[in-house]
């Protein structure tokens, strides 16, 4: 059953500033009856004799604020760039607002906004340079590029270092920088990988705000990450992925069960192991 | 802790062989390769044992001279520094920076160059095989040679990647380097006006007071009796070796607490090329190649041996014609269109831009070749009507500008399909330009190889006719008819790689990224 949220989702900040919202480009709201924002199904992918992905499948509803967490090396980051065009499947299907990405790869990544994690950028290109890069890829116009890349820099705050060369951004500049080429074509879907890893806090509650009105306008978001807190306020739905599979997935409270999405992670991943063999450790201490 | 080195690096070659079966080829062909050329330098040195005392002497001084040169030069030209032990890796660890020096100059024998060379210094003492006492000097003092070969190439990249750091140190570096190139065109040309057997001997005498050559120079020495001229000569050797161990020890320690870091130069100002470029997905593809054209070394290095091979190619050409001069353009625009053909490996994972948007195959094809030819054609054109303006007879402008364009427009063709279809690692932008990386060269020639062979084929009919207009008394049309056919074949090359290499660029393009994505 898909959800289709007019409201952000439970534990998104109250109050989003309404000026920051109005000066991001935001999805038009999705039309009734809509089919899901992204839909994967059956998808595997092995990196020679190791499968990083067995079989996931994910219903992301049009709307929603999607979180996907699991622990290291779950398949987290294979799946997305899997769902977002930048790696093939080796057998399984990803539908965009219904249309198959792989058949028709062209015309579906114009819906996607795209944040990989652990890639570079072109980042011998100013910040503006970047995004403008960005835009004029996804075929916008240049007033439209140069409107959008003014608002972007101004809602991450990187007006100061537009000039300056990416390779020179610190990495919490550079997950932004990155962020607003995902944001500057205003796609349907944004998959984000990791959007909060080296942030500073300040910096990611103004994404977490971008984020949120992104997601009140119609759009639809799906972040990885490692952090349960993060996902539990933020997000109103999450998948539990472990070992290249699914292991829970639903609305939050559907997941969490009554519990801290936390502990429910850790009883689905299983794999605590107490501290005390390494009893030697404590010596140094002295 | 020097047998660790040593063995970390066998192991870490292993695992890099276990990893890919190209590289295993490579290594392969490497090996076959160096095994021709140790066979060939042992035999000779066999028949060089029978030669003349003099000879003997002259030869192997040479030839040891230009072997250490080549240990020292090469690196900073083309293959870089196996970097297979980084250094930085073994900052954490507690180990003293002798003993690091030591086993990384050991292990930096391991390897099929450093084989190659062992093998082949010490078969230089195979000359000697008459004398006991020259053989056992021989074979003494070639480790002292092949120690300086090795220490000097570390201590040489090392000290010259601080001072590469800064962007105009760069420039300055690559005229430096390039000088002794535009000198060897006057220099060849004077060798062949002189008589060259004396000057070898004078030269060999002069090299084997030098750090270069003295350690080939004992053995004969020993022969001679000149017992001081031989103890001094390994003075001259273990000094030099000392002062190359201080250079290295001093960079490194150096290094080892300032990381390389490239100034990446700081500002840009506005939109640049991306305003000035029509707002298209094409237009923001050659904008943003135009911009890395300028900003990165690594596409500047390409371009390095542009002046060179005209400078030589006018310089060695023998008489005063300036027919050899023809070939500049030619040349030159074979150098240029190539240069794309690793342009999605200098992207490097970076590719993700064009593969998350809705850019086509084609789009990023032409895009990349037009940034490329935006300077590429002028200069080509210029280089091939200046050439012939300045030969005996003007009127071969026709030939050879057919000649010219034709190569320029067929490697481009050719450079798109194989730049879609092969990747390999390249320096990362930023990274020393001295480290080569693992696996890069053989890969990258392979397909160097292949791709050259196509153009060749490709431009054949062309490169027929205008070799035929050159001809004296040749009627002009056939020079127009290597016009003609040069442009027209090479368009049709150049719009078929375009389609060819966008429709394989659609295709592989994930398969592309996760390769160099695994490179990192």
């Amino acid at each position: 059953m898909q959800e289709h949220p007019t409201a952000p989702g439970p534990g998104v900040d109250a109050g989003v500033d309404p000026t920051l919202a109005a000066r991001v480009p935001t999805a038009p709201a999705a039309p009734d009856a809509a089919p899901a924002a992204l839909e994967v199904r059956g998808l595997w992918r092995r990196f020679g004799a190791k499968v990083a992905v067995a079989g996931v499948d994910l219903v992301v509803p049009p709307g929603s604020f999607y979180g996907l967490v699991g622990p290291n090396g779950a398949g987290k980051t294979t799946t997305l760039s899997m769902a977002t065009g930048l790696l093939r499947p080796d057998a399984g299907t990803v539908l965009v607002r219904g249309h198959d990405l792989w058949a028709d790869p062209v015309r579906v990544k114009g819906m996607l906004g795209v944040l990989p994690d652990g890639v570079r950028l072109f980042d011998r290109l100013s910040g503006e340079q970047l995004i403008t890069y960005a835009g004029l890829l996804q075929g916008l116009d240049r007033e439209t590029v140069a409107a959008r890349t003014a608002d972007l820099l101004g809602a991450l705050d990187l007006v100061a270092d537009r000039n300056t060369l990416v390779v020179d951004y610190s990495a919490g500049m550079t997950k932004k920088i990155a962020l607003a080429c995902a944001l500057v074509h205003a796609p349907r879907v944004l998959v984000l990988d990791e959007p909060f890893e080296a942030v500073d806090p300040v910096s990611a509650a103004n994404i977490r705000e971008i984020l949120a009105a992104f997601v009140a306008g119609g759009g639809t978001v799906i972040v990885s990450s490692h952090v349960m807190d993060l996902v539990q306020r933020m997000c109103d739905h999450v998948a539990v992925i472990a070992g290249g599979r699914v292991l829970a997935a639903g609305t939050v409270d559907e997941v969490r069960a009554g519990r801290s999405l936390e502990e429910r992670f850790v009883e689905l991943v299983g794999g605590r192991v107490s501290g005390e063999g390494l009893a030697w450790l404590r010596s140094s201490s002295d | 802790m020097v047998a660790q080195l040593v063995r970390l690096k066998l192991t870490l070659l292993r695992n890099g062989l276990r990893r890919s079966a190209l590289q295993v080829v490579g290594i392969v062909l490497a090996s076959l390769y160096g095994a021709g050329l140790l066979v060939v330098f042992v035999g000779g040195m066999v028949a060089l044992s029978f030669e003349a005392p003099m000879v003997q002497r002259t030869s192997t001084v040479l030839l040891g001279a230009v072997i250490v040169l080549g240990w020292w030069l090469v690196p900073l030209l083309v293959f870089g520094v196996d970097s297979t032990l980084d250094p930085l890796r073994f900052v954490t660890f507690a180990i003293r920076r002798r003993t690091l020096l030591l086993g990384m100059a050991v292990a930096a024998v391991v390897g099929v160059p450093g084989v190659i060379t062992a093998v082949a210094t010490l078969s230089t003492a195979v000359v000697w095989w008459h004398h006991p006492a020259a053989l056992v000097a021989g074979l003494l003092a070639a480790p002292i040679g092949l120690a300086l070969a090795v220490t000097g190439s570390r201590a040489v990249t090392t000290a010259m990647a601080r001072v590469l750091a800064r962007r105009r140190a760069r420039e300055v570096m690559i005229l430096v380097v390039a000088l002794p190139f535009l000198l060897l065109g006057p220099a060849l040309w004077g060798f062949s006006q002189l008589e060259v057997s004396v000057d070898a001997e004078k030269i060999a005498e002069v090299v084997a007071w030098t750090p270069l050559g003295a350690p080939w120079a004992v053995p004969s020495d020993v022969v001679a009796g000149h017992w001081a001229d031989a103890l001094g000569r390994v003075l001259v050797a273990l000094v030099a070796l000392a002062g190359a161990a201080w250079l290295w020890d001093r960079s490194l320690a150096h290094a080892l607490v300032n990381p390389a870091h490239e100034q990446a130069g700081g500002r840009a100002r506005g939109l640049g090329a991306f305003g000035r470029l029509p707002a298209t997905p094409l237009g923001a593809v050659v904008a943003r190649c135009l911009t890395y054209w300028v900003r990165d070394p690594r596409y500047a290095v390409s371009l390095v041996v542009v002046p060179v091979v005209v400078v030589v190619l006018w310089f060695v050409d023998p008489g005063d014609e300036g027919r050899l001069a023809l070939l500049a353009g030619p040349a030159v625009a074979y150098l240029v269109a190539w240069g794309i053909s690793a342009d999605v490996a200098f992207d490097g994972t970076a590719f993700w831009t064009h593969l998350a948007a809705p850019v086509r195959g084609t789009t990023d094809r032409a895009g990349r070749l037009l940034a490329s030819a935006s300077f590429g054609l002028p200069l080509v054109v210029a280089l091939a009507v200046g050439t012939s303006l300045a030969s005996a007879r003007p009127s071969v402008v026709v030939p050879v500008l057919g000649l010219s364009l034709g190569v320029l427009l067929t490697s481009y063709g050719v450079a798109s399909v194989l730049s879609a279809l092969v990747v390999y690692p390249v320096q990362l932008p930023g990274e020393n330009p001295f480290q080569s990386k693992q696996g890069a060269s053989m890969a990258s020639i392979g397909s160097q190889l292949a791709g050259t062979a196509s153009v060749v084929v490709l431009v054949a009919p062309t490169a027929v006719l205008a070799v035929l207009a050159l001809r004296d008394g040749a009627p002009p049309a056939v020079g127009v008819l290597a016009l003609v056919v040069g442009v027209l074949l090479g368009a049709v090359v150049l719009a078929l790689g375009v389609r060819v290499g966008g429709a394989a660029l659609d295709r592989t393009g994930p398969d592309l990224q996760r390769r160099m994505t695994s490179f990192t």
